[in-house]
């Protein structure tokens, strides 16, 4: 997941579509995947560059919290699991930076964006993560509710992100696993491995239910999305769906959901509960989070402490090109 | 096996083992500290990967010296419950990240001694050492040859970087020959044929090294200084702080599963 508010236009109607809007609009009805190289709307392109690359910043950033526990993983088999559920991030957000390149933008524009400021990364990330079981709430519900909003875009309409959705998706379904055994280690360990187990639950849920974006009444972007196939279901309906997964593995685990309002709806067959404080999502995401700076911070520090890495692989290979292009010469 | 069980006593080859873990483990603590922060996604990519070999050869060294010393510590009890000084690993590892050529110069210089140890524990006498070193060592071609790649295009790149680089060599060069002075221990097991002297790796070292350095421009620094004392337990200031980190849930929650 980890794409919010992706900003797209209006929806158009068949009147209002040109030829090509309408044959373009007929093959993603008929499920045919778009390539790169084929002829697609601009807005279409630019909503998708916003939503892939608003991914790959998520990837990328969300090996932050994450990695602040590396360090400190209780375990030698913990600590690899976690080195390699992040490495896997980094590897996701390559994919994901790629599939945006085949739409005609390079990954350092994006990063620019990301470092200036005009591109976002999922709210998610910008909480901290406190004691160990974070980890394993991050890897619970994080990449639960990433999951949720990942399955199905591996049948969008673009095939270089179908494509890197698929990969992506055997993954993930390993982070989230990983993220639960912590989670119960936890809830079936001394009292404080189970009260720092629910005190992770209490300040993971709220903001995973963020994930999904606004609800679906002030959602404007959504039909447009949704009728390019960019988008697959709305954002209510996800996080109803994630609820309705995730109650019955907390109780599971023996934990407590920290909402009063979490009720059982016999008649629609889901979970009743409070929509997350948006208050504090706009918040977040207008860089009031308890981590924006730091987060952003790092990632901008990391960038350019290095350039000079950087700019000396670019001067080697122009070197070495040089080389041998001269070899070549004396040869003849 | 049981022939290097009587040429050496356990707690020798418990000395041993240790120190080839130690190394593992201080050394992939340091590399993880960089995840997230890298300068390019590529990188962070490696050097996780880079880490979690580490990790993973940790796991066979100190779980192999736990079942040689016969006292029921596991890999975890000897990572997480051991203080600065029962520590073995060599005073290079510990060093502070610095900047990328830091971690890159301190990676080079160990990978490559890395790389002729390894390979010369693949003919132990003890076939529990020489099979966690057939298995490492697959994994250390190929951080040796990212390592040394790497040290020539960034010696060889710009200006500030051969200047970065020469640097790095200069700071980390002293704490190199640590790794190829012999004492009682190794002399025993060297005796016993579970590992070679160390000082014999030195010129397959020095000739791995003296290639790559020679292709990225540096110069061979001329001190002949060795700081010693890592693998006797006498380590730098910086240790204490990498297992105020590492071994903070197990000494805050003694007794506890995760």
């Amino acid at each position: 997941m980890y794409a919010q508010l992706v900003k797209s236009e209006g929806k158009k109607s068949a009147e209002e579509m040109s030829p090509e809007e309408r044959a373009f609009q007929d093959r993603v009805d008929r499920g045919e995947k778009i390539e790169p190289k084929e002829w697609m709307p601009e807005g279409y392109r630019k909503t998708l560059i916003r939503q892939i690359g608003q991914h790959a910043h998520s990837e990328i950033v969300g090996q932050l919290p994450e990695g602040n526990w590396i360090t400190r993983a209780p375990t030698l088999e913990r600590k690899a699991i976690l080195l390699a559920k992040v490495q896997d991030e980094a590897g996701h957000g390559l994919y994901l930076y790629c599939a945006a390149e085949t739409l005609g933008i390079s990954r350092d524009q994006l990063l620019d964006k990301l470092h200036d400021g005009s591109m976002k990364y999922s709210s998610i990330f910008n909480y901290p993560t406190l004691t160990w079981a974070d980890i394993g709430a991050v890897g619970w519900l994080v990449d639960g509710a990433a999951i949720m909003n990942q399955v199905p875009l591996q049948k969008t309409s673009f095939g270089p992100y179908s494509r890197a959705m698929i990969r992506i998706c055997k993954e993930e379904s390993f982070h989230q696993r990983q993220g639960y055994d912590i989670m119960m280690k936890m809830a079936q360990g001394t009292p404080e491995q189970k009260a720092m187990a629910q005190d992770a639950l209490n300040r993971f849920w709220s903001p995973a239910l963020m994930m999904f974006g606004p609800s679906d009444k002030e959602s404007v972007h959504s039909a447009q999305s949704m009728a390019w196939k960019i988008k697959i279901d709305t954002n209510d309906e996800l996080r109803q769906k994630f609820v309705d997964q995730t109650v019955p593995q907390a109780e599971y685990l023996g934990l407590s959901i920290p909402d009063p309002n979490l009720k059982w709806n016999e008649e629609k067959k889901g979970y009743d509960f409070s929509e997350p404080d948006w208050t504090e999502f706009f918040e977040v995401i207008a860089g009031n989070g308890p981590c924006n700076r730091e987060r952003l911070g790092a990632r901008v520090k990391a960038w350019e402490d290095g350039a000079w890495f950087r700019d000396a692989l670019v001067a080697h290979a122009e070197k070495d090109a040089a080389r041998r292009a001269a070899a070549r010469v004396a040869a003849e | 096996m049981a022939a290097a069980e009587i040429a050496v006593d356990r707690a020798t080859l418990f000395e041993f083992l240790t120190r080839m873990g130690d190394n593992t483990l201080i050394l992939g603590h340091r590399v993880s500290e960089w995840c997230g922060h890298a300068p390019v996604l590529e990188e962070d990519i490696a050097l996780a990967n880079t880490a979690l070999d580490l990790i993973g050869q940790t796991h066979f060294w100190l779980g192999l010296a736990g079942e040689v010393e016969g006292k029921g510590r596991s890999a975890d009890a000897l990572a997480f419950l051991r203080d600065a000084s029962g520590f073995r690993n060599a005073l290079l590892v510990e060093r502070p990240n610095g900047d990328f050529g830091q971690t890159l110069m301190r990676q080079f210089l160990f990978d490559a001694w890395h790389h002729v140890m390894l390979t010369a524990l693949t003919g132990s006498s003890d076939p529990r050492v020489a099979e966690i070193a057939a298995k490492a060592l697959k994994e250390v071609s190929y951080h040796l040859e990212r390592s040394g790649d790497l040290i020539v295009r960034l010696g060889d790149g710009t200006a500030e970087s051969h200047a970065r680089m020469q640097r790095a060599l200069d700071d980390m060069w002293s704490y190199v020959g640590e790794l190829f002075i012999a004492d009682e221990t190794d002399r025993a097991i060297a005796g016993a044929g579970i590992a070679p002297d160390p000082a014999s790796l030195r010129p397959q070292w020095e000739a791995i090294v003296g290639e790559v350095l020679h292709e990225a421009t540096l110069k061979v620094p001329t001190t002949t200084y060795v700081h010693k004392g890592g693998r006797r337990g006498i380590h730098t200031e910086h240790l204490g702080y990498i297992l105020a980190d590492m071994q903070f849930l197990q000494r805050a929650y003694p007794g506890a599963t995760w």
